[in-house]
Order: structure tokens, then sequence, then C-alpha cells
């Protein structure tokens, strides 16, 4: 029972939930905030995304008729509980590298998929053309991404002897971290591209370009529904840096101050990186973003792998 | 009592655009409030593509034969509660289309309009002041 307790408040409240809901919100504001300055606005006051949610929560949710009712509005939850796992897994094995398990990078990998594959269900059920376009558009950009992706982790993974999350930190605390190497490099450029197209962000925004096809995948929801697609989107803005840091930059040392101070460093610039790539690139259409995993970054990710056997 | 509801859609009114059968007129100063000189995003406003995304509907131009059925069904797409601003003299009085064969009737008596905003076009000042007028309505 008490054990159960515990399980309970990580995932809900401290390194799950409520913690990582509310730095992710934050983050999606300071992202918010960067775009205005560059574009020469002012842009929205801090607790923009908060009134955001509090707003989405209060209104009426519509299920479009003909659609099919327990899919669309279950698929938000599945998205939204498995980010949730993903952000407890990690802060867990970052601040007691002793709890993991064998193969948790891979679970971690898994339910990264969840959230995308969670709004290509949503929009599914919708029956609404345009969320059918972005679901199909999401797709196809799951397939373009995912190869490099694994290619990229499996670097780390040659280069760090292991699978499990807790002794890919301890290797690092050992051997120094896995960026300073020209095949650690690789892989973190790799991984920040495709950082990019899993939060759905400028250039491979395309599911939903909303000058196109309105909203894409979330065309057709409302209400509460949309406030948990926000918040998936929020945590996952948050889990993604959070997952570079622990595989390249060894991880967060939660037990001293001058350790938070490093993470909170590392994520800024990480968070940065991937703003000013939103703010400085065009829209690349389906198929020049799977041309673009597909050609060059999937090369780039083979020689980083090729580089890593070889020793570099 | 602190409403957070309340508090959320003052914060964040999200701006969804019906042309009901505008000249084109008043469009081009709405766009014109979401530039950056005017930034509209200070107030949490953001303008969305679909209408169930919409808190604040912006109607510009009378409500003609062909567009009312639309006109109307978009409208109920919308999630409550909601508010609606009409912009420009046509939306606000039908202008001189009063007498034409095409116009159908006022638009508040096709759907609750909150607040009007003359002007042929309004300002782009006078369409922000507008909504935050609306907002104040709640």
């Amino acid at each position: 029972m008490e054990g159960l307790k515990i399980i309970f408040f990580n995932y809900f409240i401290l390194p799950g939930f409520l913690f990582s809901a509310v730095i992710g919100l934050l983050s999606t504001w300071v992202d918010r905030k960067v775009t205005a300055r560059l574009q020469w606005r002012k842009g929205p006051p801090w607790f923009q995304p908060f009134a955001d949610i509090a707003k989405l929560f209060g209104k009426e949710i519509i299920v479009p008729e003909g659609g099919s009712t327990f899919v669309f509005l279950a698929a938000p939850l599945v998205g939204l509980s498995a980010i949730t796992l993903v952000s407890t897994i990690l802060w867990m094995s970052n601040v007691f590298p002793a709890v993991g398990f064998v193969g948790d990078l891979f679970v971690v990998l898994y339910l990264l998929t969840v959230p995308s594959l969670s709004a290509i269900l949503g929009a599914s059920a919708s029956k609404n053309p345009f969320a059918a376009l972005g679901a199909s558009r999401e797709m196809k950009l799951i397939l373009a991404y995912e190869l490099p992706f694994l290619l990229s982790v499996l670097t780390i993974v040659y280069k760090t002897g292991s699978i499990v999350l807790g002794n890919i930190i301890g290797f690092q605390a050992q051997h120094g971290i896995t960026l300073f190497s020209l095949s650690g490099i690789i892989a973190f450029i790799v991984v920040l591209f495709v950082v990019q197209a899993k939060l759905g962000y400028v250039p491979f925004d395309a599911a939903e370009a909303e000058q196109e096809i309105i909203s894409g995948i979330y065309t057709e929801y409302s209400g509460p529904a949309l406030g948990i697609f926000k918040f998936s989107r929020a945590i996952l803005l948050f889990v993604l840096p959070v997952l570079m840091i622990t595989l390249f930059m060894g991880g967060i040392n939660i037990l001293s101050p001058l350790g938070i101070l490093w993470f909170v460093v590392k994520y800024v610039i990480i968070l940065t990186l991937i703003i000013l790539i939103k703010n400085t690139n065009p829209r690349l259409r389906i198929d020049q973003a799977l041309r673009f995993f597909w050609g060059p970054i999937t090369c780039l990710a083979a020689l980083g792998f090729i580089l890593a056997m070889i020793g570099w | 009592m602190f409403n957070l509801f309340k508090w959320g859609f003052k914060k964040s009114p999200w701006v969804y655009h019906l042309a009901a059968s505008a000249c084109n007129n008043c469009d081009i100063e709405l766009l014109d409030a979401l530039t950056p000189k005017h930034d509209i995003e200070r107030f949490g406003m953001v303008l969305v593509g679909s209408p169930r995304h919409a808190d604040i509907i912006i109607v510009s131009g009378i409500v003609n034969r062909q567009s009312i059925e639309r006109f109307k069904r978009t409208y109920d797409q919308v999630p409550k509660p909601n508010l609606v601003v009409a912009i420009g003299a046509c939306a606000c009085s039908a202008n001189m289309f009063r007498d034409s064969y095409n116009f159908v009737k006022p638009m508040d008596e096709i759907v609750p309009v909150d607040v009007y905003v003359p002007g042929c076009p309004p300002k782009p000042e006078a369409i922000i002041a507008g909504i935050v007028k609306a907002l104040e309505k709640l």
C-alpha cells in the first residue's frame, strides 16, 4: 500500500504530471515570447499558457457527428498518460539511477511515439477531411524520423554499452559526456532535428499547418480534449530536452545546487536551439520532410554509428 | 469568488474570423490588427482557423441569402460559451445594403451579438477596443 502511494505520488505529482506540466507550460510561454520578440512584437504575459488551459477546461466539448465517440475522447488521454510516464521514468532514472530496469531506454523510446499515434487516432476518429489529411501527414512524419532517431540512440547505446538509463548516466559520469566526441555530436544534431519533428514545430509542422489545413490533426477538438492535447504537447516540450540531456549531456545531478543550475543551463540551451530552428525556417512539404529525413539525416546518423564503432 | 474559467476566458480569447459577405475592407483591417504593430497576442488573443477552437467570433459584412445557412451552421459549431463581435457598418446596420434584394435580416435577429464596432472600415484599434469591451460583458 505504501509502495502504491509512492508510485501514485511519483506519477501524478513530483516528477510526473503536475511538475512536468507546469515546467512544460512555462516552456511553451518561453517559446511564444521568444517568437514574439523575434518578430518585433511584445508577446504574451507569462501566465498565458495557464490561462489558455483554464479557459479550455471550462468550455463545451463537441463530438462531431458520425465520428467514433469513444476513440475521439480517449485518444488525448492515451497520449497524455504515455508522455507523463516517460517524464516519470526519465526523472526517476536521473535522480535515483538504481531504480531503472533493463531496457527502460526502449520503453521510453516506444512511449515517445504514443502522443503522435494518439493524435493520429483522434484525428481519424473525428471524421473531418482536414484532420484526416493531418493524420496522414503525421503518420508519414513518424515513418520518416523514427529510423534516424533509433540509429542515433543506438550510437549512444554502443558508446556506453548499456540499455539502462541509469547506467548511461553512470557511464557518462565516469568517462565524460557523450557529446564530447565526433559521433556524439553527430547523433546530437540528428536528435535535435528529430525532436523538432516530434514536437511538430516548423519546419516539420505539415501535420497541423494552420495556413493550409486549418489546424490539421486538432481541427475537430474543442474544450477539455484540446486542453489535454495542449498538456501533452507542453510536457513533450519538457521531456524531449530532458531525454537529450540524459543521453548526451550526462543527465541531471539533482542532489547538489550546482547540478540543478547546470540542468537549467543545458535545458535553456536546447530550448533556445529548438525555438531558433522553429523561427528561422519555412515549412517543408511532407515529401520534402520525408526526403530530408530518409536522405541526409539517416546517412548522418549511420555515419555517426560507424564512427562510434571505430571508436571516435 | 475567483472564477478560474472567467479569468482564463478574459486572458485568452481566441478569435475566429467569420466573413458573412464582406467587401474585404473590414477583413483587411482585421488582418492589420494581427500584425506585429498592434500585436493582439499581448492580450492572449490568437487567430484560430477552426470554429471548434473559437471563443470570439468576429463577423464582418451583411448576412445575405447565400451565406445565412453557412453562418448559422458555423455559429452552431462553436463551443459555448462564446461571444460575437460585429465589425463594420454592414454588420452593425446593413449600411447601404438595407434595401437590397439579397439582404435577409439584421444580424442580431440571427445570432446574439455582444458588441458592435462601427466604421467603414473600423480601425484596428477600434476592433481591439471592441473585443476588450466584449470581454467586460462576461
